[in-house]
């Protein structure tokens, strides 16, 4: 496995497919990040809508619910003119026993050109791009607990638009780091742009000590994990964890791990506050936190379909 | 291969100024708008010499390129910025050098997505032939004829002054 390409790059190092983060170089990231500068000026003019992709038909397969990403995605592809075409898999073909494969077989006989795919099984995207056609380009929309490159970019985009240098910054990191893909996207692409302190902030049940291998520093106490932060990213705390007895409850995680106006005075006075969506108030977020100056929650959404403008085009006009 | 060829940009360039001078002339309130990345030099540049108000725009084909699944996203996607309103207005596109049209082509369709002109022209420093497509500038410098592998680009240096170059594709 090791001694193979990175099935995302071709063998000129350009995009094909976007699965992860992780084992693509600087360059290609900061080339997504520039190109996605320029078509969040797209959606200031009188036309939002350029023809890169006019004439391909870009597959939404959601094999895992999603409304905000799948509409994000389907607005990104609309402003490049590609057709779109939302599959609800979960609820067809898979739920009468086809295979992925078989899936994917049936959808490329309908002249896909772009499967945007989100599965609750790590790896899947990479299965469906191992097997497609060579012109067709896969975008990983999130894979169980392994990544989520889109999102990844995205808070890597929003970093860049407020604080200008990775180099340095501290990023806390705080929630329910080990379910997340969206906090192991983040650690990839903050480690390859060379964020100097990454830290991930949680109780011992939902940050384990292991991810010090990332070259993340762990911190099982909020104050310390988030004072002098210039950079604080909330994860979404979800609601089904907490019957795995993770935690005793949500009231007692907003206690110590939520942010709120108190905790966020030990942070940089210019730190900015992120968060993937959807948020749960007062659960790992206090409502002034949300809404505050510190927030930058909806430039987040609004630089994410800039960004999947971005990782369409390239990896569309890159041949395998 | 890089070679300069006798072309002297800085006097096709006076030639110009004075071609733009005269179209100008006919339409006084035009906007002049320079194609990324060398017809945006010429533009900052004549929009200072003949005393223009307000500031020239710049414009990329990048987004609207016919050659986008061949070669992917171009260079300069986001160069272009249009310091005016596009609707109504008469607008002057410059470039260095028009040659198969299709950077026009591509351009005109990018600047209509920022509203519908009055009329569009085009000023350039050098046609050098072989159009693919019916497209005609209404003033060029200089008209000469380059074998399809020669690449002619202008440069820009320190002070500000142009020269021409050519490269020889697959030497």
């Amino acid at each position: 496995m090791l001694l193979r390409r990175n099935p995302q790059l071709n063998r000129h190092g350009e995009l094909i497919h976007l699965l992860s983060i992780e084992g693509l170089p600087k360059a290609v990231l900061t080339q997504i990040l520039d190109t996605a500068g320029t078509f969040l000026s797209v959606n200031e003019r009188e036309v939002k809508k350029v023809p890169l992709l006019r004439g391909k038909s870009v597959f939404n397969l959601f094999f895992e619910n999603s409304t905000r990403t799948r509409t994000t995605f389907e607005i990104a592809a609309k402003r490049l003119s590609a057709d779109v075409i939302n599959l609800d898999i979960a609820r067809s073909s898979t739920a009468k026993g086809e295979s992925l494969l078989d899936t994917i077989a049936n959808l490329s006989a309908m002249h896909a050109d772009m499967f945007v795919v989100r599965h609750s099984e790590s790896g899947a995207p990479y299965l469906i791009a191992e097997h497609c056609a060579p012109h067709v380009h896969v975008v990983n929309a999130g894979d169980g607990r392994h990544a989520h490159p889109t999102q990844g970019l995205l808070d890597m985009y929003t970093i860049r638009h407020f604080k200008g240098d990775f180099t340095q910054l501290r990023v806390a990191i705080v929630g329910d780091i080990v379910h997340s893909r969206v906090a192991r996207s983040d650690i990839h692409a903050l480690t390859t742009l060379g964020v100097p302190e990454i830290r991930a902030v949680g109780p011992k049940t939902l940050v384990p000590g292991d991810l010090a291998q990332m070259g993340v520093r762990v911190c099982h106490d909020m104050a310390e994990g988030i004072r002098d932060a210039d950079v604080i990213i909330m994860l979404r705390l979800q609601n089904e964890r907490m019957s795995g007895a993770m935690l005793p409850s949500a009231g007692e995680f907003f206690k110590h791990f939520g942010l709120t106006p108190d905790k966020l005075a030990l942070a940089q006075p210019d730190a900015i506050v992120m968060h993937p969506g959807p948020i749960n108030r007062g659960v790992e977020i206090d409502s002034a936190v949300a809404d505050g100056a510190h927030s930058v929650i909806l430039p987040q959404v609004s630089f994410g379909i800039a960004v999947r403008m971005a990782v369409m085009s390239m990896i569309a006009g890159n041949e395998a | 291969m890089t070679t300069t060829l006798n072309l002297d940009a800085e006097a096709l360039y006076l030639a110009l100024r004075q071609g733009v001078r005269g179209l100008l002339g006919a339409m006084p309130d035009a906007a002049l708008v320079g194609i990324w990345s060398g017809g945006a030099w010429l533009a900052a540049r004549l929009h200072a010499d003949l005393g223009l108000p307000g500031e020239p725009g710049v414009i990329s084909s990048a987004l609207h390129r016919d050659d986008f699944s061949e070669r992917g996203l171009s260079a300069g996607a986001g160069a272009t910025k249009l310091p005016f309103a596009v609707d109504g207005r008469r607008i002057l596109l410059i470039d260095d050098v028009l040659y198969t049209g299709r950077t026009i082509r591509a351009v005109i369709n990018e600047l209509y997505d920022f509203g519908r002109p009055a009329s569009v022209a085009l000023a350039v420093l050098v046609d050098r032939g072989g159009r693919e497509l019916p497209i005609e500038p209404a003033f060029a410098a200089a008209r000469l004829a380059l074998a399809a592998a020669q690449r002619l680009s202008l440069a820009r240096d320190d002070q500000g002054r142009f020269s021409f170059a050519v490269e020889s594709e697959g030497s």
